[in-house]
């Protein structure tokens, strides 16, 4: 189990899991999938699982938590103990803690906190299975469970990152490509505002391949914007589209 | 230049999602829209209209926000010192006075209170006053307000509620023909149905429900009108 | 916050910096003052305190031997703590490490690990079975802005001050023999952390700038200008565009206080 793969990618620039270099893994999204929720989603991305309930907004509790002028966010990002290779304990890690707080820092400025004072959303991120970057397809799918509570948004927020493995600036890591590579920048965006919203990088980079990655990231996002607003017009659709062409 | 009215749907407006670039130039952002610089987007997800120059989003998924004068429906979930607190499921809980409900000047005594409303109550009220800085307001010091004692109670999502009441009310005074029940509309999307028997109300509650699923269909009136009139015999033909 | 900053001097900031200018009369890249002094705890195999303007961090570092972790046998243990303490600030409450505490951990502790700052391999005592375990641990004594490229400068100072006991093995046991070696180090990696104002990049953010900043992004790079690390905060957000020129700043002033430092 432990034998490390001599090269995680090949002469023909082909990986490990037969992508190419800026070759994203397969990405499905579902919307509306909790019935109790205000609003959720459901991502698979690669052999990620990840399910986002959305509550609010409601009133703050605690109330000395709320705000008097704008909408409090509150960001959950949990793995369920089965979610990972070797059994995690339920408790919060440091690593939940601070992914926590970044991914509520990826999807605020997407909001419009100004409009509703003293109130709050709360959105609980649940991992269910994890294959490397599960905090970009967390941010992916909260940002559409946030538009699915109707919650007034600039713009959505996408979430996709880049990385080195062995010389290679690639796009998409997976878990052993992310252990056993030598970088990993997960990147949040807003297209339509061209705004980075989340941007994080641990391993070593030139600054020439950190361009390259961050590039490489954006584009990615993109791709996968198509895959959120053909969720939110999947889910929406139903409710329009039953043309009784009666006149 | 405003999105191109796309033929397929049949209301003739395009499905937009938050962030879509809607317009640029000489446009006014209206509702769920924002401005950028000269141009506009979408806020929710909803269908585009553009009229006279103001780009409007209908939305299909939003969340109702108290405006003074609206009427609805919400329950009591506690019963304080000089008043009850009320979930008229909006992001805010509203208030109603006690100073509002009991015609004399009262002794702050909590035991009065619940006697007169009390936590699980459901009440119909109207929007006195909402700001930002102040959660809203109810008042049932009029005529038809107060509290429920009997009938069923549903939820539609608010944006549904315009297209229950119908244009000039004609669908909502349909359902209330055939059916031959009361029927309360809350903009909050609560809706109070009271009949003279249970049949009449999940009737009329079916009407309802049917217009939320179909609501962006055309002749939907009529068939409103026609199922509910079919609905109807067959359960005179089951009396007999 | 306790602590708002009022309208007035919300404005005075923002305006300043569209002027090209802070309130302190720095330019919009420059640092504040600082000095680091180093070895001040005794008790402590390493340790370092660096006054960044009027930011008070104290890094100390123990030493310790333990279990390697199992998928890396032959490499000591590193870790990095962090305590945002009461007295360092009016908002800082006691109790548990809150998100704050643990980002600010986790942010000196990529910077040093995956510079490889600290040659892990060469704190193997036996392979699989006892190694070093170095304790970082970030003391804030006054948050006065900036507590990113204090903590790591002082952490890495007070890695730079570290002495390991010299030993041997005896019949399998550790046994401790007289003198010290310094920790064996790779890397000097900087940070450096940038707000951004009005669109405008400012360097070493003080308080009351990072109450008015949109967002902030801080880069640690390592002795060959390579950048090991990277974390971008708060609220707000960066184009593209931007994250290059952030990234150019933080080589170019990286190289200075390299100089600076004698790192």
């Amino acid at each position: 189990m432990n034998d490390k793969p001599e090269k995680l990618i090949d002469k023909k620039g082909v990986r490990l899991d037969g992508r190419k270099a800026d070759e994203l893994r397969p990405v499905k999204v579902q919307v509306g999938v909790l019935p109790n929720a205000d609003g959720s989603a459901y991502i698979e991305h690669g052999k990620n699982k990840i399910l986002v309930g959305v509550f609010g907004p409601r009133e703050v509790h605690p109330k000395h938590l709320s705000m008097s002028d704008r909408m409090v966010i509150k960001c959950r990002y949990h793995m369920a103990p089965f979610s990972v290779q070797e059994r995690k304990s339920p408790a919060p890690s440091r690593r939940e803690v601070e992914l926590s707080k970044v991914i509520r820092e990826s999807l605020e400025p997407s909001v419009f906190v100004d409009l509703y004072p003293r109130t709050g959303i709360d959105v609980f991120i649940e991992v269910l299975q994890a294959d490397g970057g599960t905090r970009c397809a967390a941010i992916t799918a909260a940002s559409l469970a946030i538009a699915d509570a109707g919650i007034p948004l600039r713009d959505l927020v996408v979430a996709c990152a880049a990385g080195k493995i062995d010389d290679t600036v690639v796009l998409d890591l997976y878990d052993a490509e992310d252990k056993l590579g030598m970088a990993d920048v997960p990147v949040a965006y807003m297209p339509n505002l061209n705004a980075v919203t989340l941007l994080q990088m641990d391993g070593v980079l030139a600054p020439e391949e950190f361009e390259t990655a961050v590039n490489m990231a954006v584009e990615g996002c993109k791709k996968i914007y198509l895959v959120q607003k053909e969720a939110l017009r999947t889910k929406y659709m139903t409710t329009v589209v039953k043309e009784e062409a009666e006149e | 230049m405003v999105d191109e009215i796309m033929p397929t749907f049949f209301e003739k407006k395009q499905l937009v999602t938050p962030g879509e670039l809607l317009a640029e130039g000489d446009y006014q952002p209206g509702e769920n829209t924002y401005m950028e610089e000269n141009r506009i987007y979408a806020q929710r997800i909803g269908l585009v209209d553009a009229e006279n120059k103001r780009v409007n989003v209908v939305a299909l998924r939003a969340f109702y926000v108290p405006k003074v004068g609206d009427i609805v429906i919400g329950t009591v979930i506690e019963v304080g010192f000089n008043g009850w607190t009320v979930d008229i499921k909006a992001p805010y809980t509203a208030m109603l006075r006690a100073s509002d409900v009991l015609s004399r000047p009262f002794k702050p005594q909590n035991d009065e209170l619940s006697q007169v409303l009390n936590a699980g109550d459901l009440i119909v009220a109207k929007i006195a006053s909402y700001d930002r800085a102040h959660d809203p307001q109810l008042t049932v010091g009029e005529p038809g307000l107060g509290k429920i004692t009997r009938g069923q109670i549903m939820r539609v999502t608010p944006t549904k509620v315009p297209r229950v009441i119908g244009r000039k009310g004609s669908m909502i005074s349909n359902i209330k023909q055939e059916t031959g029940c009361q029927i309360i509309l809350g903009v909050n999307g609560v809706i109070l149905v009271t009949g003279k028997n249970t049949a009449d109300e999940e009737l009329a509650m079916m009407a309802i429900r049917k217009i939320e699923e179909e609501s962006h269909t055309s002749g939907l009136t009529d068939r409103i009108t026609q199922l509910l009139k079919e609905e109807k015999s067959k359960m005179e033909e089951n009396k007999t | 916050m306790s602590t708002v900053l009022t309208r007035v001097k919300q404005k005075q900031i923002a305006q300043l910096i569209d002027a090209g200018k802070r309130l302190d009369g720095r330019g919009l890249t420059d640092h504040r003052e600082f000095t680091i002094e180093e070895g001040l705890i005794e008790r402590a195999e390493g340790s370092a305190r660096i006054r960044l303007g009027k930011t008070d961090v104290l890094v100390g570092v123990k030493i310790e031997t333990g279990e390697p972790f199992p998928d890396t046998p032959n490499d000591g243990v590193l870790t990095v703590n962090a305590e945002l303490v009461p007295l360092a600030s009016p908002n800082f409450e006691p109790g548990p490490p809150d998100e704050n505490s643990i980002e600010l951990a986790r942010i000196v502790d990529r910077g040093i690990r995956e510079s490889k700052a600290v040659d892990t391999e060469k704190l193997c005592i036996e392979p699989g079975k006892k190694v070093f375990v170095v304790f970082v641990d970030v003391y804030i004594l006054n948050h006065d802005g900036n507590l990113i490229d204090a903590a790591a400068l002082a952490a890495v100072s007070a890695l730079i001050n570290a002495k390991m006991p010299n030993y041997e093995i005896e019949d399998g046991e550790v046994k401790i023999k007289t003198g010290y070696s310094p920790l064996p180090l790779k890397s000097h990696p900087i940070t450096v952390t940038m707000a951004k104002i009005n669109d405008k990049l400012i360097v070493d953010p003080w308080i009351e700038e990072e109450q008015v900043m949109d967002a902030r992004i801080s880069i640690a790079i390592n002795d060959e200008g390579n950048i090991c690390a990277i974390q971008k905060g708060g609220a707000g957000f960066f184009s593209p565009q931007k994250i290059l020129e952030a990234s150019k700043l933080a080589q170019e002033k990286a190289v200075e206080l390299r100089k600076k430092l004698g790192w």
